[in-house]
């Protein structure tokens, strides 16, 4: 598995968006590595890349030119139907919208990965319930979306990123929509996930929400600013959201 | 993803949305339904037809001896015997097309039984004369080749003539009745028949051998036949054939010149009913080809909302294809989705068809029709209707660039 290599490496990637007549460099010879295991906050104002690095990582996207290995693949060489593999197997997402699927149960929406990855129904609810539970939501697996609150959809949004067995999850402003305490409730999450071996990569704007990864990189105009380890802030323990149980 | 996950997902998406599923398939229901309806309305015309035409006899020709002229006076056909009984005997014997012939002669008599009388039609003929017909006994038996040998003074009647006679409930069979002063013995009644499309009833009539109706009945003409023939073709592809070799062995029989109208007429009922069926067939694809258009409509219908609720999912389709979906994943699941909602609708227009079908037979006395593979058919249609107008919003859906369509508002 890992002998040494980055998890995630990107060689002079540069992305050209073509607006009009104009031509947008997004990134301008990225070179970054993540090591298996890093929790590494990107960050940086809107326009500075940071988004379409994410979608690159994620291989969502292609760069236009450099190389991008991914669990020592290459990765941006791949066709549509091979990058949806790579997204299936080995990457876990988090979005700031939450995206869960609505009128669906959170035990569904968690299984969906699983759908495409032809697990058998047995297993996905095994998977599924597993996964609700490394993120304290096994009592609401029945629940629809819409009848939880903020944390605990993101939390759900979670265990479907986990219940492939990602080798990475990338997180687009996870907290985006989520006030301070229950943004700690999540970056804590993300903490214990990371302690499991986890890769966790997430891009905010908050130097607050970046002060709980162990490595922040910042973005500006499409080049990678300044790429510090720190100390990570501990996100402290909290009893799950007791005051929320009452609205369902 | 296997094919009933795919089904799984389809048929949540489309409860989701009932009114719209309803109304997206009620362009379907009414199509297929109408198809059902119409099939059934014109199959069960076409057999109307057919039986109306199965009951005048099988593979039926009518030959009609010719015509008088006195004073210029024409007298139509049947009005001079012109046909022998030499001619029948040739029929019977040369014609390789026609499996039986027999005379018809007819009269109308009045019918005495024991305190009533009745004036009906009278028919000398031959036993082949009731397997042309396709007709059975319903009581005692058919008069046989020996008693048309021997000339026995024995009838066979119809349930009309038996009720006048004798009462609906009384057993005919036995009786004696009076022709023309002689005395007949009732042997048979025959099964009831019905009536002609011109409204003349089968069952008022008695039969007796043709020989006995001869020396009996109808006097003199001894070589002429004084009445018609009736010949059964081997085939139904045949009745047309037999007709041509009747023709030209009576114009040989009867020495007519080339150039000159016959002096007889033949009816080729095989050929009618043919034609009438040609009729309702055509009335048949006319209904059917409206219907068709319906179903197009329908269709278009599917496509419409299959656009709308693509655009409207599209942060589905988005998420989705994150988590690993491939663009083949996204086509099926919307083609099926689509293909679900044309079925359904198929499914439920072929029961409403049925229905209406069932209903419009009763109404109008046909036999109910709805042929299975007409279902199949139209079930399949409407298959085929959901893939080809759903293929093009979910070849849009699977095209969708996944970042794109996570950010769509």
């Amino acid at each position: 598995m890992n002998n040494g290599n980055p998890l995630v490496h990107l060689q002079d990637v540069v992305k050209t968006y073509h607006m009009g007549d104009v031509d947008v460099q997004a990134l301008r010879r990225v070179n970054l590595s993540i090591e298996q295991g890093d929790f590494v906050a990107i960050m940086g104002a809107s326009g500075s890349g940071k988004s379409t690095l994410m979608n690159i990582m994620g291989c969502l996207d292609r760069p236009t030119s450099g190389q991008y290995y991914l669990d020592e693949q290459l990765v941006s060489v791949l066709s549509p139907t091979e990058l949806a593999r790579i997204r299936n197997r080995v990457i876990g997402f988090v979005f700031q919208s939450f995206n869960l699927l609505s009128r669906t149960s959170a035990l569904e929406n968690v299984e969906l990965p699983l759908q495409y990855a032809d697990v058998q129904a047995r297993e996905r609810h095994v998977r599924a319930m597993e996964a609700l539970k490394r993120v304290n939501l096994a009592d609401r697996m029945h629940h629809y979306s819409n009848q939880m609150s903020g944390g605990q959809q993101q939390r759900v949004a979670i265990a479907r990123a986990l219940v492939t067995n990602p080798r990475v999850i990338l997180a687009d402003e996870p907290t985006g929509n989520l006030d301070s305490r229950t943004s700690i409730e999540i970056m804590s999450l993300f903490q214990d996930l990371g302690r499991s071996g986890i890769t966790i990569i997430i891009v905010t704007h908050e130097p607050d929400i970046a002060a709980f990864a162990a490595r922040v990189v910042v973005m500006k105009d499409g080049r990678i600013r300044t790429d510090k380890r720190q100390t990570s802030r501990i996100a402290e323990f909290l009893p799950v959201e007791q005051d929320e149980d009452s609205e369902s | 993803m296997n094919p009933l996950q795919t089904i799984k997902i389809a048929v949540r998406a489309l409860r989701r949305n009932k009114m719209r599923s309803f109304l997206t398939m009620l362009g379907i229901i009414i199509g297929v339904s109408a198809v059902i309806a119409m099939v059934a309305i014109g199959e069960g015309a076409k057999s109307q037809v057919v039986d109306t035409f199965a009951s005048m006899g099988t593979n039926l020709l009518i030959i009609l001896p010719g015509a008088t002229t006195s004073g210029g006076a024409r007298g139509g056909f049947g009005s001079m015997p012109t046909l022998t009984w030499d001619d029948l005997k040739a029929i019977q014997n040369e014609v390789s097309a026609i499996r039986y012939a027999v005379p018809d002669l007819r009269s109308a008599e009045q019918i005495i039984g024991e305190d009533q009388n009745w004036t009906t039609s009278i028919h000398g003929t031959s036993p082949d004369f009731f397997i042309i017909r396709n007709w059975t006994i319903s009581k005692g038996e058919l008069f046989t080749k020996s008693d048309m040998d021997a000339g026995n003074k024995v009838v066979v009647m119809g349930q009309t003539v038996a009720e006048k006679l004798f009462g609906s409930s009384a057993d005919p069979v036995g009786q004696t009745v009076r022709i023309k002063k002689v005395l007949f013995q009732v042997i048979g009644l025959l099964e009831k028949k019905g009536q002609s499309t011109m409204g003349q009833d089968y069952d008022d009539t008695v039969f007796l051998p043709y020989t006995t109706f001869r020396s009996k009945i109808q006097g003199g003409l001894q070589n002429y036949l004084n009445g018609i023939i009736l010949a059964s073709a081997t085939t139904s592809q045949d009745t047309k054939k037999a007709e041509k070799q009747i023709t030209n062995l009576l114009r040989e029989r009867h020495h007519i010149q080339l150039g000159t109208d016959d002096d007889f007429s033949i009816r080729n009922l095989t050929e009618m009913a043919g034609a009438m069926e040609a009729g309702t067939k055509t009335l048949t694809t006319l209904l059917a080809c409206i219907a068709a258009v319906s179903l197009l409509v329908g269709g278009i219908g599917i496509m419409n909302i299959m656009l709308v609720s693509v655009t409207e999912r599209t942060r589905e389709i988005g998420l989705r294809m994150a988590v690993g979906a491939r663009p083949t994943n996204i086509l099926a699941q919307f083609l099926v989705e689509s293909l679900t909602l044309s079925t359904a609708g198929g499914i439920i227009g072929v029961s409403l068809g049925v229905f209406v079908a069932y209903w419009l037979a009763n109404k109008f006395s046909w036999p109910l029709l709805v042929r299975p593979e007409i279902i199949v058919l139209a079930v399949g249609f409407s298959a085929l209707v959901g893939i080809g107008f759903g293929l093009y919003p979910a070849y849009k859906a699977s095209r969708l660039d996944p970042i794109e369509a996570l950010r769509y508002e």
